[in-house]
């Protein structure tokens, strides 16, 4: 392997595993705080993918048209889907079992995958990345590499930080802190724990809409994406420690990294490798990298 | 309440003891599959009702019984019962047994995720190697037989030692529940550190249950290799694991009667939601339907279908449930 080629890698093995992070971060986030182990995040990176492709012409023709603007819809509509769907499906849930959550959300997936076979249909469909992001640029003397892939890489990173700064630096990442180490303690202090936890699953669910919008052009929109995305998620949360973001994105790149490189390296083992090393991690740390808390 | 058990659970094995004297081939062939479930149900019932062990990986030790009943039967001779089938059971255990050795030092939804990538690593070693066939699966060419009594390959007898196998694997599990080693793992359930503070060391129970219930697993999957002849990455995949699980949840978990009426009940809403007679041309979308279904099933059904009659009970009496009844074991 020469070096452009393991460079290229290298910057795929970033993108992925950044990739998987924003999605992985939401489900964390929800199942570190409320407890809810949510089957249907996959689903919403499949709804962002799916947004992708259907929204773009319709904002279009409504507000001009535009990459951005477009990626504000969906995350717009995101939000204020994710605020109702805590609402209507989850809000008298946590009192109940963790695996009646389990089937509750099963069940999400089923509808959600229907609803967009009836919506948008079966096929699968190419998302063309904006003008202005689809070039490439010269690596080495032969290789080129696509300007989208590191896009998708600025973005991850942006959301990462702007992340960090919620959690560490305002009065709502202190609450949502909080609120993943004592629900009650935080309850007492007067702070509406139900109000805290509609923001954090529309905010989880906006990101994974998001992480889905922005990956549609490389991975293209395909029905059970969402499926593949979801188990390698939960892959990377508990590689990390649940509830733990920091840990999220350490497994998450630590999963891209041995994905892609797998799959130059053993063509014939790579899918079974990213199970191996969790099996591995948790055989050595039966509670993830980091703890929560 | 008792009474209402055992002649619920007498009427649901007559029921289907008598079905194939009102059925059809495709009505036979279809309540087969359901049976074969139903014991994949009931051996992953053992785990999460009944020790509270939740795995997700237990279509790897069906896929495992199916793929040692096909690779292990001779190409052209019908091998027969009395070796094929414990030697299928024994490997899903055996491998159920190394899983359960290392996966049970995690606990809570590690132990969910372990269980997953062990399933996993099965799946791709018979999707990406020479062994298992890949993607395209394998068939069986002769049905196993046991001696001149028992010829598998006939619908019928199929189904009567399937239904053999679900009544056996139902008192099975029903008479170890009731000994002390079932009572260990519902103590282990209820409080583990309890358990050991009792001077129980439950690492051995859970692994014994794990093993067993492998075993159990493998069982369906060796009924299912059978009956369609064929076998395939896809008995191994993460999708049927959650399935099993969703029955048991559906059906009402701590009860091996809710394992029984899940299995069915999730088939037949599959099969209801499927039918082009009932919704023309949504049929296509059944998914919706089950996925529905089974939203209101949570919001409704609290405890599982085995709850209905107890909340009926209570509405119509007015009082709440007692909650004593919640661990029995049949």
């Amino acid at each position: 392997m020469d070096l452009s080629i393991f460079l290229i890698q290298c910057l795929n093995a970033l993108q992925y595993g950044l990739l998987l992070f924003l999605v992985a971060s939401g489900l964390t986030l929800i199942f570190g705080i409320m407890g809810v182990i949510n089957l249907a995040h996959g689903s919403f990176y499949m709804m962002g993918a799916y947004m992708a492709y259907a929204l773009a012409p319709i904002v279009a023709s409504t507000f001009g048209g535009g990459f951005f603007s477009t990626l504000l819809v969906g995350v717009v509509l995101s939000v204020i889907v994710g605020y109702v769907l805590e609402w209507a499906f989850f809000s008298f849930l946590y009192d109940r079992e963790h695996l009646q959550q389990v089937l509750m959300t099963y069940g999400l997936i089923l509808v959600f995958e229907e609803m967009r076979s009836l919506l948008v249909g079966d096929d699968v469909h190419g998302v063309k990345p904006p003008d202005f992001l689809s070039g490439t640029l010269p690596l080495g003397d032969v290789m080129t590499y696509p300007v989208y892939r590191l896009f998708i890489s600025g973005v991850c990173l942006a959301l990462a930080l702007g992340m960090y700064f919620v959690f560490t630096r305002t009065r709502l990442g202190m609450m949502i802190r909080a609120g993943s180490t004592n629900r009650e303690m935080v309850q007492s202090l007067g702070i509406d724990i139900k109000f805290l936890y509609r923001v954090v699953f529309a905010a989880g669910m906006a990101i994974a809409v998001l992480a889905g919008m922005v990956a549609a052009p490389v991975s293209s929109v395909y029905p059970g994406m969402g499926d593949t995305v979801l188990i390698i998620c939960f892959v990377v949360v508990v590689i990390g420690g649940i509830g733990s973001i920091r840990g999220a994105l350490l497994a998450a790149l630590l999963i891209g990294v041995v994905d892609t490189f797998g799959k130059v390296l053993l063509p014939q083992a790579a899918g079974v490798l990213v199970y191996v090393l969790m099996a591995l991690i948790l055989l050595w740390k039966p509670d993830g990298l980091f703890k929560a808390g | 309440m008792n009474r209402l058990k055992y002649s619920f659970v007498l009427a649901a094995f007559t029921a289907m003891a008598l079905f194939p004297l009102v059925a059809g081939n495709y009505g036979i062939d279809f309540v087969t599959k359901i049976m074969v479930y139903a014991i994949l149900a009931l051996s992953l019932e053992l785990l999460v009702g009944t020790t509270g062990l939740v795995c997700f990986g237990q279509a790897a030790f069906f896929g495992i019984g199916a793929y040692a009943a096909v690779l292990l039967s001779p190409q052209a001779d019908a091998p027969s019962l009395a070796w094929l089938l414990p030697v299928s059971v024994l490997a899903a255990a055996a491998y159920a047994l190394v899983v359960g050795a290392l996966s049970l030092r995690t606990k809570g939804v590690y132990f969910i995720m372990v269980t997953l990538a062990f399933a996993q690593m099965a799946y791709y070693v018979v999707h990406d190697t020479p062994l298992g066939g890949g993607t395209d699966g394998i068939y069986l060419m002769v049905k196993p037989v046991l001696g001149t009594v028992l010829d598998l390959d006939k619908p019928l007898a199929l189904y009567g030692f399937t239904l053999l196998c679900l009544a056996l694997t139902f008192g099975f599990l029903g008479l170890l529940g009731r000994s002390r080693f079932g009572r260990a793992l519902a103590g282990i359930h209820a409080n583990e550190q309890r358990m050991r503070a009792t001077g129980f060391s439950t690492y051995p129970y859970k692994l014994a249950a794990f093993t067993i219930s492998g075993g159990i697993a493998g069982l369906a999957g060796f009924l299912f290799a059978v009956k369609d002849g064929f076998v395939n990455p896809e008995m191994l995949s993460w999708h049927l694991s959650g399935a099993v699980l969703i029955m048991i949840i559906l059906g009402g978990l701590g009860h091996l009667r809710g394992a029984l009426l899940g299995a069915f009940a999730f088939a037949l809403l599959q099969e209801f939601f499927k039918s082009e007679a009932v919704f023309g041309a949504l049929a296509k979308h059944w998914h919706l339907g089950l996925g529905l279904s089974i939203i209101a099933s949570v919001v409704l059904l609290p405890r599982g279908l085995v709850g209905v009659p107890g909340q009926i009970r209570d509405r119509l009496v007015g009082r709440a449930h007692s909650k004593g009844a919640d661990h029995e074991s049949v």
